[in-house]
Protein backbone atom coordinates (compact mmCIF):
# COMPACT_ATOMS: atom_id res chain seq x y z
CA UNK A 1 0.00 0.00 0.00
CA UNK A 2 1.41 3.40 -0.80
CA UNK A 3 1.66 6.15 1.61
CA UNK A 4 -0.90 8.27 -0.33
CA UNK A 5 -3.43 4.80 0.43
CA UNK A 6 -5.23 5.57 3.79
CA UNK A 7 -6.92 2.83 5.10
CA UNK A 8 -10.04 3.78 6.76
CA UNK A 9 -12.74 0.89 6.78
CA UNK A 10 -15.89 2.79 8.00
CA UNK A 11 -19.17 1.87 8.09
CA UNK A 12 -21.05 4.21 5.15
CA UNK A 13 -24.01 4.66 7.40
CA UNK A 14 -21.42 5.12 10.37
CA UNK A 15 -22.52 8.60 11.18
CA UNK A 16 -26.51 7.56 11.08
CA UNK A 17 -25.96 4.55 13.56
CA UNK A 18 -23.90 7.03 15.71
CA UNK A 19 -27.56 9.52 15.88
CA UNK A 20 -29.34 6.46 15.93
CA UNK A 21 -27.73 5.49 19.23
CA UNK A 22 -28.35 9.19 20.24
CA UNK A 23 -32.15 8.77 19.50
CA UNK A 24 -32.28 5.71 21.42
CA UNK A 25 -30.73 7.33 24.38
CA UNK A 26 -33.32 9.89 24.05
CA UNK A 27 -36.68 7.71 24.45
CA UNK A 28 -34.40 5.83 27.57
CA UNK A 29 -34.61 8.84 29.31
CA UNK A 30 -38.02 9.72 28.64
CA UNK A 31 -39.01 5.74 29.20
CA UNK A 32 -40.24 5.89 26.06
CA UNK A 33 -40.62 2.13 24.26
CA UNK A 34 -40.46 3.00 20.53
CA UNK A 35 -41.16 1.36 17.96
CA UNK A 36 -40.24 1.67 13.92
CA UNK A 37 -43.00 0.64 11.65
CA UNK A 38 -42.05 -0.19 7.80
CA UNK A 39 -44.07 -1.74 5.50
CA UNK A 40 -44.93 -1.26 1.52
CA UNK A 41 -47.44 1.79 0.71
CA UNK A 42 -50.93 0.47 1.15
CA UNK A 43 -49.97 -2.65 3.98
CA UNK A 44 -52.21 -1.07 6.55
CA UNK A 45 -49.73 1.00 8.72
CA UNK A 46 -52.14 3.72 9.97
CA UNK A 47 -54.86 1.26 10.32
CA UNK A 48 -52.35 -0.46 11.78
CA UNK A 49 -51.27 2.06 14.44
CA UNK A 50 -54.87 3.05 14.97
CA UNK A 51 -55.84 -0.15 15.96
CA UNK A 52 -53.18 -0.01 18.40
CA UNK A 53 -53.88 2.88 19.86
CA UNK A 54 -57.81 2.13 20.29
CA UNK A 55 -56.17 -1.50 22.22
CA UNK A 56 -54.53 0.55 24.37
CA UNK A 57 -56.19 4.21 25.01
CA UNK A 58 -58.30 1.98 27.67
CA UNK A 59 -55.33 0.88 29.46
CA UNK A 60 -54.14 4.92 29.85
CA UNK A 61 -51.14 4.00 27.79
CA UNK A 62 -49.95 7.85 26.19
CA UNK A 63 -48.72 7.36 22.66
CA UNK A 64 -46.56 9.64 20.45
CA UNK A 65 -46.85 8.77 16.38
CA UNK A 66 -44.20 10.14 13.94
CA UNK A 67 -45.35 10.16 10.67
CA UNK A 68 -42.98 9.88 7.42
CA UNK A 69 -44.09 11.43 4.23
CA UNK A 70 -42.28 12.34 0.73
CA UNK A 71 -44.70 13.98 0.37
CA UNK A 72 -46.50 17.31 2.18
CA UNK A 73 -49.44 15.62 2.73
CA UNK A 74 -51.71 15.56 6.93
CA UNK A 75 -53.57 12.45 5.85
CA UNK A 76 -51.89 10.12 8.06
CA UNK A 77 -51.32 12.43 11.26
CA UNK A 78 -54.83 13.78 10.91
CA UNK A 79 -56.30 10.46 11.40
CA UNK A 80 -53.88 9.72 14.54
CA UNK A 81 -55.26 12.89 15.65
CA UNK A 82 -58.49 12.23 15.60
CA UNK A 83 -57.74 9.19 16.98
CA UNK A 84 -56.48 11.59 20.25
CA UNK A 85 -53.10 11.24 20.36
CA UNK A 86 -50.37 13.23 19.00
CA UNK A 87 -48.77 13.21 15.75
CA UNK A 88 -45.85 15.12 14.20
CA UNK A 89 -45.69 14.68 10.52
CA UNK A 90 -42.06 14.22 9.01
CA UNK A 91 -41.95 15.43 5.33
CA UNK A 92 -39.03 13.98 3.77
CA UNK A 93 -39.00 15.61 0.47
CA UNK A 94 -38.89 13.12 -1.42
CA UNK A 95 -36.63 11.06 0.21
CA UNK A 96 -37.47 6.86 0.38
CA UNK A 97 -37.32 6.44 3.88
CA UNK A 98 -36.59 8.56 7.35
CA UNK A 99 -33.07 8.32 8.49
CA UNK A 100 -31.52 8.75 12.57
CA UNK A 101 -31.42 13.05 11.80
CA UNK A 102 -34.80 13.33 10.43
CA UNK A 103 -36.26 11.36 13.58
CA UNK A 104 -33.71 13.94 15.73
CA UNK A 105 -35.55 16.36 14.21
CA UNK A 106 -38.65 15.20 14.58
CA UNK A 107 -38.07 14.13 18.31
CA UNK A 108 -37.26 18.25 19.32
CA UNK A 109 -40.89 18.97 18.74
CA UNK A 110 -42.08 16.25 20.36
CA UNK A 111 -42.61 16.19 24.35
CA UNK A 112 -41.95 12.85 25.47
CA UNK A 113 -42.15 13.25 28.72
CA UNK A 114 -45.52 11.90 29.35
CA UNK A 115 -45.72 9.24 26.63
CA UNK A 116 -45.22 5.84 27.53
CA UNK A 117 -45.17 4.76 23.39
CA UNK A 118 -43.63 6.38 20.33
CA UNK A 119 -44.53 4.65 16.62
CA UNK A 120 -42.55 5.88 14.30
CA UNK A 121 -44.24 5.06 10.66
CA UNK A 122 -41.72 5.14 7.91
CA UNK A 123 -42.27 5.89 4.39
CA UNK A 124 -44.16 2.86 2.60
CA UNK A 125 -41.42 0.70 1.11
CA UNK A 126 -39.60 -2.09 1.39
CA UNK A 127 -36.24 -1.68 0.66
CA UNK A 128 -34.39 1.93 1.66
CA UNK A 129 -35.94 2.44 5.76
CA UNK A 130 -34.32 -1.80 6.15
CA UNK A 131 -31.07 0.35 5.72
CA UNK A 132 -31.64 3.41 8.27
CA UNK A 133 -31.73 3.00 12.02
CA UNK A 134 -33.41 5.27 13.25
CA UNK A 135 -32.75 4.62 17.36
CA UNK A 136 -36.44 2.72 17.84
CA UNK A 137 -35.99 -0.40 20.07
CA UNK A 138 -37.95 -2.70 17.82
CA UNK A 139 -38.43 -3.03 14.45
CA UNK A 140 -41.91 -4.22 12.99
CA UNK A 141 -43.24 -4.74 9.68
CA UNK A 142 -46.68 -4.92 8.60
CA UNK A 143 -46.88 -7.27 5.33
CA UNK A 144 -50.53 -7.40 3.94
CA UNK A 145 -52.28 -10.60 2.06
CA UNK A 146 -52.52 -8.86 -1.63
CA UNK A 147 -49.26 -7.98 -1.64
CA UNK A 148 -47.74 -11.49 -2.12
CA UNK A 149 -46.64 -14.41 -0.57
CA UNK A 150 -42.76 -13.90 -2.64
CA UNK A 151 -42.22 -10.43 -0.61
CA UNK A 152 -39.59 -12.01 1.68
CA UNK A 153 -37.30 -13.66 -1.49
CA UNK A 154 -37.54 -10.37 -2.89
CA UNK A 155 -37.37 -8.09 0.04
CA UNK A 156 -35.14 -9.59 2.00
CA UNK A 157 -33.36 -7.01 4.24
CA UNK A 158 -36.23 -5.85 5.59
CA UNK A 159 -37.28 -9.28 6.98
CA UNK A 160 -34.17 -9.58 8.56
CA UNK A 161 -32.86 -7.44 12.07
CA UNK A 162 -37.04 -7.32 12.52
CA UNK A 163 -38.87 -8.22 16.31
CA UNK A 164 -42.31 -8.32 14.78
CA UNK A 165 -44.13 -9.39 11.80
CA UNK A 166 -47.40 -8.19 11.55
CA UNK A 167 -49.79 -10.12 8.79
CA UNK A 168 -52.11 -7.76 7.88
CA UNK A 169 -55.35 -8.10 6.03
CA UNK A 170 -56.49 -12.04 6.56
CA UNK A 171 -59.49 -10.93 6.36
CA UNK A 172 -58.86 -11.35 2.45
CA UNK A 173 -57.28 -15.00 2.59
CA UNK A 174 -60.15 -16.61 1.11
CA UNK A 175 -60.24 -14.00 -1.72
CA UNK A 176 -56.17 -14.08 -2.99
CA UNK A 177 -53.64 -16.95 -3.55
CA UNK A 178 -51.41 -16.55 -0.78
CA UNK A 179 -49.29 -19.40 0.11
CA UNK A 180 -48.65 -18.81 3.82
CA UNK A 181 -46.12 -22.08 4.33
CA UNK A 182 -44.53 -20.23 1.22
CA UNK A 183 -44.31 -17.00 2.64
CA UNK A 184 -43.39 -17.96 6.39
CA UNK A 185 -40.20 -20.15 5.06
CA UNK A 186 -39.04 -17.27 3.33
CA UNK A 187 -39.56 -15.07 6.42
CA UNK A 188 -38.09 -18.13 8.31
CA UNK A 189 -35.11 -18.23 6.15
CA UNK A 190 -34.20 -14.37 6.98
CA UNK A 191 -35.00 -14.05 10.22
CA UNK A 192 -35.27 -17.91 11.70
CA UNK A 193 -38.29 -17.76 15.38
CA UNK A 194 -39.48 -14.06 14.23
CA UNK A 195 -42.36 -13.14 16.49
CA UNK A 196 -45.08 -13.10 14.07
CA UNK A 197 -49.11 -11.86 14.13
CA UNK A 198 -51.71 -12.48 11.58
CA UNK A 199 -54.52 -9.76 12.49
CA UNK A 200 -56.82 -7.88 10.83
CA UNK A 201 -57.24 -4.47 10.72
CA UNK A 202 -60.42 -4.86 9.44
CA UNK A 203 -62.02 -7.42 11.74
CA UNK A 204 -59.80 -7.00 14.83
CA UNK A 205 -58.64 -10.23 14.40
CA UNK A 206 -55.62 -11.09 16.12
CA UNK A 207 -54.76 -7.64 17.43
CA UNK A 208 -55.57 -8.71 20.92
CA UNK A 209 -52.39 -10.96 20.90
CA UNK A 210 -50.27 -8.10 19.05
CA UNK A 211 -51.42 -6.11 22.23
CA UNK A 212 -50.54 -8.11 24.69
CA UNK A 213 -46.62 -8.39 23.44
CA UNK A 214 -46.62 -4.69 23.53
CA UNK A 215 -47.74 -3.95 26.76
CA UNK A 216 -45.65 -6.47 28.11
CA UNK A 217 -42.72 -3.51 26.73
CA UNK A 218 -44.19 -0.68 27.59
CA UNK A 219 -42.70 0.45 30.84
CA UNK A 220 -46.06 1.49 32.53
CA UNK B 1 -33.70 4.75 -3.85
CA UNK B 2 -31.60 5.68 -1.02
CA UNK B 3 -28.40 6.25 -2.82
CA UNK B 4 -28.15 10.04 -2.41
CA UNK B 5 -27.87 9.76 1.40
CA UNK B 6 -25.35 6.51 1.61
CA UNK B 7 -23.16 9.02 -1.51
CA UNK B 8 -23.55 12.45 0.72
CA UNK B 9 -22.25 9.88 3.81
CA UNK B 10 -19.28 8.73 1.43
CA UNK B 11 -18.14 11.86 0.82
CA UNK B 12 -18.27 13.07 4.63
CA UNK B 13 -16.37 10.04 5.14
CA UNK B 14 -14.07 10.82 2.35
CA UNK B 15 -13.54 14.77 2.73
CA UNK B 16 -12.86 13.77 6.76
CA UNK B 17 -9.94 11.43 6.40
CA UNK B 18 -8.13 13.60 3.64
CA UNK B 19 -8.56 16.72 5.47
CA UNK B 20 -6.78 15.03 8.47
CA UNK B 21 -4.35 13.55 6.43
CA UNK B 22 -3.65 17.04 4.86
CA UNK B 23 -3.91 16.03 1.38
CA UNK B 24 -4.47 18.35 -1.79
CA UNK B 25 -7.21 16.03 -3.17
CA UNK B 26 -8.44 12.43 -3.26
CA UNK B 27 -7.98 10.29 -6.62
CA UNK B 28 -9.77 6.98 -5.75
CA UNK B 29 -12.14 6.19 -3.34
CA UNK B 30 -12.63 2.21 -2.16
CA UNK B 31 -16.21 0.99 -1.11
CA UNK B 32 -16.74 -2.38 -0.27
CA UNK B 33 -20.32 -3.44 -0.70
CA UNK B 34 -22.58 -6.96 -0.27
CA UNK B 35 -24.52 -8.67 -1.96
CA UNK B 36 -27.37 -7.87 0.30
CA UNK B 37 -26.98 -4.08 0.34
CA UNK B 38 -29.62 -2.89 -1.88
CA UNK B 39 -27.37 -0.14 -3.50
CA UNK B 40 -27.04 0.44 -7.13
CA UNK B 41 -23.40 1.62 -8.40
CA UNK B 42 -24.04 3.45 -11.49
CA UNK B 43 -26.53 5.90 -8.86
CA UNK B 44 -24.20 6.50 -6.36
CA UNK B 45 -21.78 7.67 -9.43
CA UNK B 46 -24.24 9.38 -10.90
CA UNK B 47 -25.09 11.62 -7.50
CA UNK B 48 -21.52 11.80 -6.65
CA UNK B 49 -20.51 13.23 -9.71
CA UNK B 50 -23.18 16.12 -8.88
CA UNK B 51 -22.23 16.29 -5.00
CA UNK B 52 -18.52 16.01 -4.99
CA UNK B 53 -18.01 18.91 -7.03
CA UNK B 54 -15.55 21.96 -5.64
CA UNK B 55 -14.43 19.66 -2.91
CA UNK B 56 -11.53 17.65 -2.09
CA UNK B 57 -12.85 14.39 -3.97
CA UNK B 58 -14.20 16.43 -6.91
CA UNK B 59 -11.72 14.49 -9.40
CA UNK B 60 -12.08 11.17 -7.36
CA UNK B 61 -12.65 7.99 -8.86
CA UNK B 62 -15.06 5.49 -7.17
CA UNK B 63 -14.22 2.01 -7.54
CA UNK B 64 -16.75 -0.90 -6.24
CA UNK B 65 -15.83 -3.86 -4.90
CA UNK B 66 -19.12 -6.15 -4.46
CA UNK B 67 -18.59 -9.17 -1.81
CA UNK B 68 -21.00 -12.45 -1.85
CA UNK B 69 -23.78 -13.29 0.34
CA UNK B 70 -22.48 -15.98 2.77
CA UNK B 71 -25.33 -17.94 4.89
CA UNK B 72 -24.70 -21.32 7.23
CA UNK B 73 -27.14 -23.86 7.93
CA UNK B 74 -28.36 -23.92 11.54
CA UNK B 75 -29.30 -27.47 11.16
CA UNK B 76 -26.00 -28.87 9.45
CA UNK B 77 -23.74 -26.28 9.90
CA UNK B 78 -23.12 -26.39 6.17
CA UNK B 79 -22.17 -22.92 4.57
CA UNK B 80 -22.87 -21.70 1.10
CA UNK B 81 -22.92 -18.32 -0.74
CA UNK B 82 -26.17 -16.68 -2.10
CA UNK B 83 -26.45 -16.77 -5.83
CA UNK B 84 -29.07 -14.81 -6.96
CA UNK B 85 -32.97 -16.13 -4.86
CA UNK B 86 -32.58 -17.09 -1.56
CA UNK B 87 -32.98 -20.54 -1.22
CA UNK B 88 -32.70 -23.42 1.71
CA UNK B 89 -29.54 -25.09 2.79
CA UNK B 90 -28.39 -27.11 -0.40
CA UNK B 91 -26.94 -29.97 1.65
CA UNK B 92 -29.98 -30.53 3.77
CA UNK B 93 -32.68 -28.61 2.92
CA UNK B 94 -33.42 -26.69 5.80
CA UNK B 95 -35.01 -23.40 5.88
CA UNK B 96 -33.26 -22.64 9.15
CA UNK B 97 -30.20 -20.14 7.78
CA UNK B 98 -28.87 -17.47 8.77
CA UNK B 99 -26.97 -14.92 6.75
CA UNK B 100 -23.51 -14.11 8.24
CA UNK B 101 -22.14 -12.19 5.31
CA UNK B 102 -23.06 -10.11 2.42
CA UNK B 103 -24.43 -6.65 4.47
CA UNK B 104 -21.26 -4.76 4.01
CA UNK B 105 -21.58 -1.11 3.17
CA UNK B 106 -18.05 0.16 3.83
CA UNK B 107 -15.41 2.49 2.21
CA UNK B 108 -12.28 0.47 2.78
CA UNK B 109 -9.41 2.80 1.56
CA UNK B 110 -9.09 6.35 -0.26
CA UNK B 111 -6.07 7.38 -2.22
CA UNK B 112 -4.89 10.95 -2.14
CA UNK B 113 -2.37 13.53 -3.49
CA UNK B 114 -0.28 15.24 -0.79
Amino acid sequence: MSENRIKIVEKILNANDRLANTNRQKFDDAGVYAINLMASPGAGKTSFIIKTIEGLIADGVQIGVIEGDTAPVTIDSDKINAAGMPAIQINTGGECHLDAIMLENALDQMDLSPLDLVIIENVGNLICPAAFELGAHSKVVVASIPEGDDKPYKYPNIYRGLEVLIINKTDLLPYIDFDMDYFRQGVEMLNPGLTTFTVSCKTGEGIDAWLDWLKGKINK
Amino acid sequence: MHELSVTESVLEIACKHAEKAQAKKVTDIYLVIGKLSSIVDDSVQFYWDFISKGTLCEEATLHFKRIPAELVCLECGNKYTLDNDLTPCPQCGSARIRVISGDEFNLESIEVQR
